[in-house]
């Protein structure tokens, strides 16, 4: 049995289109600073330091993780680089919250980070390989055929991926380190919004964000003399399959089925619908919110797109999904995974301001990468389990 | 006054040799003589294209070459209305999920010769090749697929295929 695993520190930055104020080292320190802040740790207390993020292509800067030892505080201990696609800062939280449930260190801290505005993810998702022309017009063109088989699958009404993506905005103006704040966004603005890969729209896109997540990660003993009330690991599990194979269903992926089964069965969790308060969910499109939910089991397949028309996912909805305002809202891709573990944790801790759901004590955070092939789950609560 | 400066850019390369392995290379010698094989795996028969020399399901190797049809239809698709770095073709254009005659995990490729607008789930299509002495071991032999004019395939044939 694995020994208990607490958060008692939370950082994120400001994100941004843009943070031509640091450099990438400078990003991740304002995260890192933060977490520890929230911890009242330095990093001289800190154990082992694990960090995410997404394709080196993006920024073009190969391993990263190099440069950043002695920003972060790693010098003269571990430093692991963890790398899942989209789902990394998902995975990157998982890896260090391993390394305390295995007794292995007291304080790990855990960073992901992303800094869009010196990338070109676009032409690193267009790659030229013998087997295809270059027509996948990045993850918007790999992504969109999905949506199209769900919404002939499951009969949605087409409007459900533009009410999300309101949802989404409107809630993130309830979190000041957004990087969306579209304070006059209505549903007719969604609408008239250009198709770039149709189904969908632009404003049912995440935008593109420089910007950094992190955590400080604690032993039941180190939790002790943390000077905020920790969150809990409940439950987490990865999930991986092939990007590609006959009958392989990426509207709804097993290995997201089974990476959900899997916590829900560690948390004692028999109806997730009733028994989880909040989800902080990886929606880059619009459309994955129904898909995710039906994928997570909150719905039964086909039907996910109800609870969107219904307002169940909705701020004020039995399961507010992403009352951060989600990656719609901020996507610094590396971090996105970690904002949403980092986010479902300061929903159990009572520390989402704004966007706090009133009494939540059971959180889920979500994140999936690559052809919707790795998945990462965690589910944390306001009790020790 | 002088303009700060908060970063420059600095274009990077890189240039690769790419071993594709036995199975996609006879895929790909196929392609230069305007053929399309693929490979079928011993325990489950399911036809893979590209094959890559084992099936990912039942991790056995595939040995047994299969000839495809040049025709197939069109599982899912997307109209692409941005312009990108690298782009293979000018926006708007369809990028489409070909599943092959024969085969059981479709093929994206572009597809032309249709108004998007007119572009269905079902569609069948075929491949339009270079001419002969342009042939390549690429995927650039095929230059896109367009329709046949045969009716619909109906949603239930391809539904395993999304």
């Amino acid at each position: 049995m694995a020994n208990p695993c607490a958060i008692a520190g939370i950082g994120q930055t400001r994100h941004a289109s843009q943070r031509a104020d640091v450099s990438i080292a400078g990003l991740v320190r304002e995260a890192a600073l933060r977490a520890l802040e929230d911890a009242a740790l330095t990093f001289a207390d800190i154990d082992a330091v694990v960090i995410g993020k997404a394709p080196d292509m993006f920024e073009g800067v190969m391993m990263p993780e190099l440069m950043l030892a002695d920003a972060l505080g790693a010098a003269g201990k571990p430093m692991l680089r963890v790398h899942t696609a989209g789902s990394v800062g998902g995975s990157t939280a998982l890896v260090a919250a391993s390394l305390v449930q295995a007794g292995i260190h007291e304080r790990v801290l855990t960073v992901a980070f992303e800094k869009q505005s010196e990338s070109d993810a676009m032409w690193a998702l267009a790659p030229k390989i013998p087997f295809q022309p270059t027509v996948v017009a990045g993850a918007g063109g790999y992504f969109a055929p999905h949506i199209r088989a769900y919404i002939r699958r499951s009969g949605a009404p087409l409007d459900i991926g533009m009410r999300v993506a309101l949802k989404d905005r409107l809630n993130a103006l309830r979190n000041p380190y957004a990087h969306l704040h579209q304070e006059d966004i209505t549903l007719e603005q969604i609408a008239q919004s250009p198709m770039l890969w149709d189904p969908i729209r632009y404003a049912e896109t995440c935008p593109s964000s420089d910007g950094a997540c992190a955590m400080v990660l604690v032993s039941e003993q180190a939790a002790r003399s943390a000077p905020h009330r920790p969150a809990w690991v409940h439950a987490s599990a990865m999930r991986s399959e092939p990007t590609m194979f006959a009958g392989r269903d990426q509207v709804n992926p097993r290995a997201g089925q089974e990476c959900a089964a899997a916590v829900y069965h560690q948390a004692g969790i028999t109806d997730p619908r009733r028994e989880i308060d909040a989800a902080e969910i990886y929606v880059p499109f619009s459309w994955y919110e129904p898909m995710w939910m039906e994928n997570l089991g909150f719905a039964p397949e086909g039907t996910g797109w109800r609870m969107t028309l219904e307002g169940a996912t909705a701020f004020d909805g039995d399961l507010p999904v992403n009352p951060s305002g989600g990656v719609l809202s901020s996507n610094p891709i590396g971090a996105s995974g970690m904002l949403r573990f980092a986010e479902a944790a300061m929903q159990v801790r009572g520390q989402a301001g704004e966007h706090q759901v009133d009494g939540a004590k059971r959180a889920l955070g979500h994140a999936y990468g690559g052809g919707s092939q790795f998945f990462a789950m965690w589910i944390v609560g306001s009790e020790k389990p | 006054m002088s303009e700060q400066v908060y970063g420059i850019k600095v274009p990077i390369r890189l240039d690769y040799t790419y071993v594709v392995g036995t199975a996609p290379a006879r895929f790909l010698r196929g392609l230069a003589q305007g053929k399309i094989v693929g490979q079928r795996c011993p325990s489950c028969a399911k036809v893979y294209v590209p094959p890559r020399g084992s099936c990912p399901t039942c991790g056995v190797p595939t040995r047994d070459d299969v000839a495809l049809s040049d025709k197939g239809i069109v599982t899912t698709f997307c109209v692409v209305n941005i312009p990108f770095a690298g782009s293979a073709v000018k926006a708007p254009y369809v990028s489409a999920s070909v599943l092959l005659d024969g085969a059981d995990i479709p093929l994206f490729h572009l597809l032309q010769e249709v108004a998007t607008e007119d572009v269905r789930m079902g569609m069948r299509v075929e491949a339009v090749w270079v001419p002969n002495d342009e042939l390549q071991p690429s995927m650039n032999s095929i230059r896109y697929f367009r329709p046949t004019g045969e009716p619909d395939a109906p949603f239930e044939s391809f539904k395993e295929h999304l």
